[in-house]
C-alpha cells in the first residue's frame, strides 16, 4: 500500500528568470518505511516536501497522500500526517505543554499531550517555557507537535540541522520508535550519516531531478567500486591518473587535499599502488581506506560534493 | 477542548507573560489620562498678569487693581513692561501718565484674546475707582455646565485612541511576529480552521481591550468628575464595536506584511492622519470645509463623535444608530478583506 505517490512533480517560481526549484520528479513512498530525500542545500528538496505537505500548490504534477489529492480532500490529510518544518520557532513564552496541547485541539484523534512529551523524552520539562530550552529540546517540541494527532505519516524537513551529536541520536532514537510502531516518514537531509542509518530507501536529488533511487545499500553496492582510498603523495599536485590502469581501481578523482580512488578490493590495489608509486619517485605522506558512502554515490553522480555537511553552517535558505 | 479556546487562551497567555505589553496597554493611556487631566483640568480662573508703569501713581492703580482679585499686578519700568508683553509674560501695561492723572494709557496686543479681555476688565475696575457710577441693575449668574469643560471633551477622544491603538498595534504586530516566526505556516499545516485563529487574534484583543478603556472610563470620574450622560449599556456598545472595527483594520493592515518594520510604518501611515484630523484632542470642525468629507471618511471620526454624543450629550443606542452601523460596517467589511488577502506564509 503507498502512502505518497508523485508524478511528473514541476515546480516553478515565477521571476525573470523563473527558477525551476523542482523539474520532474516521480516517486513512491510505501506505507511503514522510511524515505529519505537527499541533496545538497538548494537542490529542491524542500519545495517538494512542502508540495507533499500541502503548504506549496505545484506548477504541474500529481500529488496523492493515502490516495486522497490535496485539492479535494485537503482536511483529511492534515488528520493523518505530522510535520516538522525545515524553521519554526514557536511561540517562546508558552510552555511545552501548553504548546501540545494547542496541537493537540487541532486534531480529531491524537496522543495524550502528556504521552507526546513523554515519547520525546522531555517529561522534565513539560512546564518549562520554550525559550528557556536548547536548540535540540526545542526540535524535540517540533516533533512532539508533529506525533500529537496520532500521524501515519511524518514529514520532516531537515530535523537535525544545527544540532549536537546528542541531540540527533535522540531525535534519531524517536523516528525509529515512531516506525517501529508502524508509521510512515520522509524527511528530508543533506547528512549522508542521517540518511544511510535513517532510510529504508533514499533518493538522492539535485537541481531538481532525482538522479537516483534506491536503499542505501543498493546505491553505494552500485558503485561497483564501494571502498575509498585516499592518498597523499609529495610531490603535491602530481597527476595520478596512471592508477586508473590498475587492477581492481575503478576511477581516480583529484579532491585537492588527497587523491581518491574507487576500489573494489583494496587488497588486490594497495600493494600495486605502492609499486607504482615508488617506481615514479612519488612519495607517500598519507593513506587512509574507507567503506563507500552515499557522499561517493553523489560524488559519482554529479561530479561534486554534498558540500555543506558542516552541522555550524547557515540553516537551508530553501530551496 | 475546542480549538478557539485553544487558540484564544494561548493568546491571552502570551499577552500576560509580555510586561511590556501590558504597559502599553493599561498604564499608558492612564498616564496619558492622568498627564492630560492635570494640564488640562478645569481650574480656578487664574489672575492674569498686569504690568503697571512705575510712577507716583502707580500703587494707587496698582492697588485698585490687585484688591478686585482679578490681577496679578507687576510694578516695572516702561521698556521692561514692553519687554514682558512682547513675550508673553504680561497681557497688558497700564500707564497713568505722570503729568496727567485723569488719564490713563494701554497697551495690549489686541489678537490675543487674554491682552483684549485684561483691558477691558482693568479700564472696568479704573473707571470705578475714579468714581464711575454703574446705572443699570445688575444679577450675574454663574452656570457651569456639566461635560463642558476641555476634560470631558478629551476623555471620549482618549478612549477613542485607546481603542485604535490597541487594535492596530495588538493584532497587527501580534500577526507579523507569527508570520515572521513562521508558526503561521506550521499552524497552517494542521487540520486548524482558519476562522478560528482570526477570530480568536481579534477576540483576545477585545478582551484585553474593552476593560482597558472601562478603566479610562472610572479614573477620568474618580479623579476629574467626567461623567457619562448616557446609559452605560450604549457606551459598553459603542466600545465593542470601535474594538472590534480596529481589529478588523489592523489585521487588515498586517494581512501581507512580512517585516516589523513593514508593518510598523504601515500602522503609523494609517493611524497619523486620525490622530490629527478625527478629533481626539481638538474638534474637527477646525479643519477647512474641503477637509471634513476626508475627515468624515477615516475611521476614527464617527468612533469618537459617537462616543462624545453617549458621553456627552447623553445619547442612547437609538439616537447613534448610524454612527455605530458605520463602527461595526468598518470592523466587519475589513475582517473579512483581511480573510480574503491574508498571506499565511
Amino acid at each position: 500500500m503507498t502512502a505518497i505517490s508523485v508524478s511528473g512533480l514541476r515546480k516553478t517560481y515565477p521571476g525573470r528568470p523563473p527558477v525551476e526549484a523542482v523539474r520532474g520528479i516521480d516517486l513512491t513512498v510505501r506505507r511503514g518505511e522510511c524515505f529519505g530525500v537527499l541533496g545538497p542545500n538548494g537542490a529542491g528538496k524542500t519545495t517538494t516536501i512542502e508540495i507533499l505537505e500541502g503548504l506549496l500548490s505545484p506548477t504541474a504534477g500529481r500529488v496523492e497522500v493515502f490516495g486522497m489529492s490535496w485539492d479535494t480532500q485537503a482536511d483529511e490529510i492534515r488528520q493523518v500526517i505530522g510535520i516538522s518544518l525545515q524553521e519554526t520557532r514557536l511561540a517562546e513564552k508558552l510552555s511545552v505543554l501548553e504548546t501540545v496541547t494547542l496541537f493537540r485541539s487541532f486534531y480529531r484523534n491524537g496522543l495524550e499531550p502528556h504521552e507526546a512529551i513523554r515519547r520525546v523524552g522531555l517529561e522534565d520539562k513539560t512546564d518549562a517555557w520554550i525559550r528557556d530550552l536548547s536548540g535540540g529540546q526545542k526540535q524535540r517540541v517540533a516533533v512532539a507537535t508533529a506525533l500529537i494527532g496520532r500521524p501515519q505519516l511524518l514529514f520532516l524537513d531537515e530535523p537535525t540541522t544545527g544540532l549536537d551529536p546528542a541531540s540527533r541520536r535522540d531525535l534519531w532514537g524517536i523516528l525509529t520508535d515512531f516506525r517501529s510502531s508502524g508509521g510512515t516518514i520522509l524527511l528530508t537531509t543533506h547528512y549522508m550519516d542521517e540518511a544511510e542509518r535513517l532510510c529504508d530507501r533514499v533518493a538522492i536529488i539535485d537541481q531538481g531531478r532525482i538522479l537516483a533511487l534506491d536503499s542505501p545499500r543498493q546505491l553505494i553496492r552500485a558503485l561497483q567500486a564501494d571502498h575509498v582510498i585516499e592518498l597523499q603523495v609529495r610531490p603535491e599536485g602530481s597527476d595520478l591518473s596512471f592508477l586508473t590502469d590498475l587492477e581492481s581501481v575503478e576511477q581516480v578523482r583529484d579532491d585537492g587535499e588527497a587523491v581518491c580512488l574507487s576500489v573494489a578490493e583494496p587488497h588486490i590495489a594497495i600493494p600495486r599502488i605502492l609499486e607504482q608509486l615508488a617506481s615514479r619517485g612519488l612519495k607517500l605522506t598519507g593513506l587512509t581506506t574507507r567503506q563507500a558512502s552515499l557522499e561517493d554515490v553523489f560524488v559519482q553522480l554529479t561530479g561534486r560534493h554534498l558540500n555543506d555537511r558542516l552541522p555550524d553552517r547557515p540553516p537551508d535558505s530553501g530551496g | 477542548m475546542s480549538p478557539f479556546r485553544q487558540l484564544l487562551m494561548s493568546r491571552i497567555r502570551l499577552f500576560l507573560r509580555e510586561p511590556a505589553a501590558v504597559f502599553w496597554v493599561y498604564a499608558f493611556p492612564l498616564v496619558m489620562v492622568f498627564s492630560l487631566g492635570t494640564a488640562f483640568r478645569s481650574q480656578p480662573v487664574e489672575r492674569v498678569l498686569v504690568d503697571v508703569v512705575r510712577n507716583s501713581h502707580a500703587a494707587e492703580a496698582a492697588q485698585a487693581l490687585a484688591e478686585s482679585r482679578l490681577f496679578r499686578v507687576t510694578i516695572t519700568d516702561l521698556p521692561e513692561a514692553q519687554r514682558r508683553l512682547r513675550i508673553g509674560r504680561t497681557e497688558l501695561i497700564v500707564e497713568k501718565p505722570h503729568a496727567d492723572p485723569a488719564s490713563v494709557r494701554y497697551t495690549f496686543d489686541p489678537t490675543r484674546p487674554g491682552s483684549l479681555v485684561a483691558r477691558n476688565a482693568a479700564d472696568d475696575i479704573l473707571q470705578r475707582a475714579a468714581g464711575r457710577r454703574d446705572v443699570l441693575a445688575v444679577t450675574d449668574i454663574r452656570s457651569i455646565q456639566p461635560g463642558g469643560r476641555y476634560i470631558d471633551f478629551l476623555i471620549p477622544g482618549l478612549i477613542g485612541m485607546g481603542l485604535m491603538g490597541g487594535g492596530m498595534w495588538g493584532v497587527g504586530f501580534a500577526t507579523v511576529d507569527l508570520r515572521i516566526r513562521k508558526l503561521l505556516r506550521r499552524l497552517l499545516a494542521t487540520p486548524m480552521k482558519r476562522s478560528h485563529f482570526l477570530g480568536a487574534m481579534i477576540i483576545s484583543r477585545m478582551l484585553f481591550t474593552i476593560p482597558e478603556v472601562f478603566i479610562i472610563v472610572l479614573i477620568s470620574r474618580w479623579f476629574f468628575s467626567v461623567q457619562v450622560q448616557g446609559d452605560l449599556s450604549a457606551l459598553f456598545v459603542v466600545i465593542l464595536g470601535g474594538a472590534i472595527q480596529f481589529s478588523g483594520i489592523g489585521l487588515l493592515v498586517a494581512s501581507r506584511a512580512t517585516t516589523l518594520e513593514t508593518v510598523s510604518g504601515l500602522m503609523n501611515a494609517v493611524m497619523i492622519p486620525m490622530w490629527i484630523a478625527s478629533g481626539i484632542f481638538f474638534s474637527p470642525d477646525r479643519f477647512p470645509d474641503y477637509l471634513q468629507p476626508a475627515i468624515a471618511c477615516l475611521p476614527l471620526t464617527p468612533l469618537i463623535a459617537t462616543l462624545r454624543q453617549v458621553m456627552l450629550e447623553g445619547a442612547g443606542l437609538a439616537d447613534i444608530t448610524i454612527g455605530l452601523g458605520t463602527i461595526f460596517t468598518w470592523g466587519i467589511v475589513t475582517f473579512l478583506l483581511a480573510l480574503k488577502l491574508f498571506r499565511w506564509q
